[in-house]
């Protein structure tokens, strides 16, 4: 075969590399739709927000940017109306259970269909901040839920996790930011 | 006959009038205070990139989050907010991906210079290819 022919082959070859080399990052769980936050090594924006648990509108408990944990904990972001936070439930419910801190955020949910969610589920969080406008959702950057933003024990967040968290990605992967938070 | 054509008019009338409130209802309604503001709500949201679609700007998305983000360029511009206040607004919470004229930076330089690069590789090629033939 003359050069000439060889050099389009070689072209065509390279590509299909390229190509099966995403194809397998892909099939190793990496989701090319997941985007990078912003946030990373920011603080938690400002925010006043009510507790999911407030008794009713007028007795408040207000939650803001300051009175978040002092230690590292990961700030879930879920919605009743959300199927992939039902998928992922359980597994939250396991994560408290080996001790993670997990503070949830009910983003643009119904107040009555959040907390029935959780009494008929579990609740796995310590706290749960109610945005059902989305304005803290907006400030973070979150673009669907499930959203898992990690924050070290500095109060910065570290890594955010869009999709499901689950026994697999949190052993290869999630664990070990969890670690590094603390 | 006329009687039928008649009949035909009229269901054509209600049709396109049904599939206008329709397409009114899909769009949302805001309200501006001058045309030019109009203009720039068009412009920013054009070049605003959804990021849950990803390959729609915020104009022609219905995703959720984009609702949200083109109800936020509204009341930053009523805010008074510019043009580029706008977009820094969305980028430092968004990341880079939602703009769809990204600044040249060390992350981004790869999307500005690829281009040249090819024309570049290109070029080498055709150009040899051109000496190939002369011999």
């Amino acid at each position: 075969m003359s050069k000439k022919l060889m050099l389009p082959l070689v072209i065509f070859i390279l590509i299909c590399m390229m190509f099966l080399y995403q194809l397998y990052r892909n099939n190793q769980g990496e989701n090319i739709t997941d985007l990078e936050s912003a946030m990373v090594g920011k603080n938690i924006p400002e925010f006043k927000l009510a507790s999911l648990f407030n008794p009713d509108e007028t007795e408040q408990i207000e939650i803001t940017n300051h009175n978040m944990p002092a230690q590292a904990y990961l700030l879930n972001v879920w919605g009743s109306w959300c199927p992939a936070c039902f998928d992922e439930h359980p597994f939250m419910l396991e994560l408290n259970k080996k001790g993670v801190l997990l503070i949830g955020m009910n983003y643009k949910d119904d107040r009555l269909k959040a907390r029935q969610w959780l009494a008929n589920l579990g609740n796995p969080y310590k706290q749960v901040i109610f945005d059902p406008k989305g304005s803290l959702g907006f400030d973070l950057g979150v673009y669907g839920a499930p959203e898992t933003f990690f924050i070290n024990k500095n109060g910065k967040i570290i890594y955010r996790h869009v999709g499901v968290i689950n026994a697999e990605n949190w052993a290869n992967k999630l664990n070990k930011i969890w670690q590094e938070a603390q | 006959m006329i009687k039928f054509r008649l009949n035909l008019k009229l269901i054509l009338i209600l049709f396109t009038t049904i599939i206008s409130a329709y397409s009114l209802a899909a769009t949302d309604i805001f309200e501006f205070n001058n045309p030019q503001q109009e203009q720039q709500f068009h412009e920013i949201s054009q070049q605003l990139r959804c990021p849950q679609c990803q390959n729609n700007s915020i104009a022609d998305s219905n995703a959720q989050i984009s609702v949200d983000m083109r109800n936020k360029v509204y009341e930053l511009l009523q805010q008074g907010k510019d043009k580029q206040q706008i977009i820094d607004y969305m980028i430092e919470r968004y990341g880079n991906f939602v703009s769809y004229n990204p600044p040249l930076n060390p992350a981004t330089i790869i999307l500005w210079s690829a281009p040249i690069i090819l024309l570049l590789i290109g070029s080498f090629f055709l150009l040899r290819r051109k000496k190939d033939e002369d011999k």
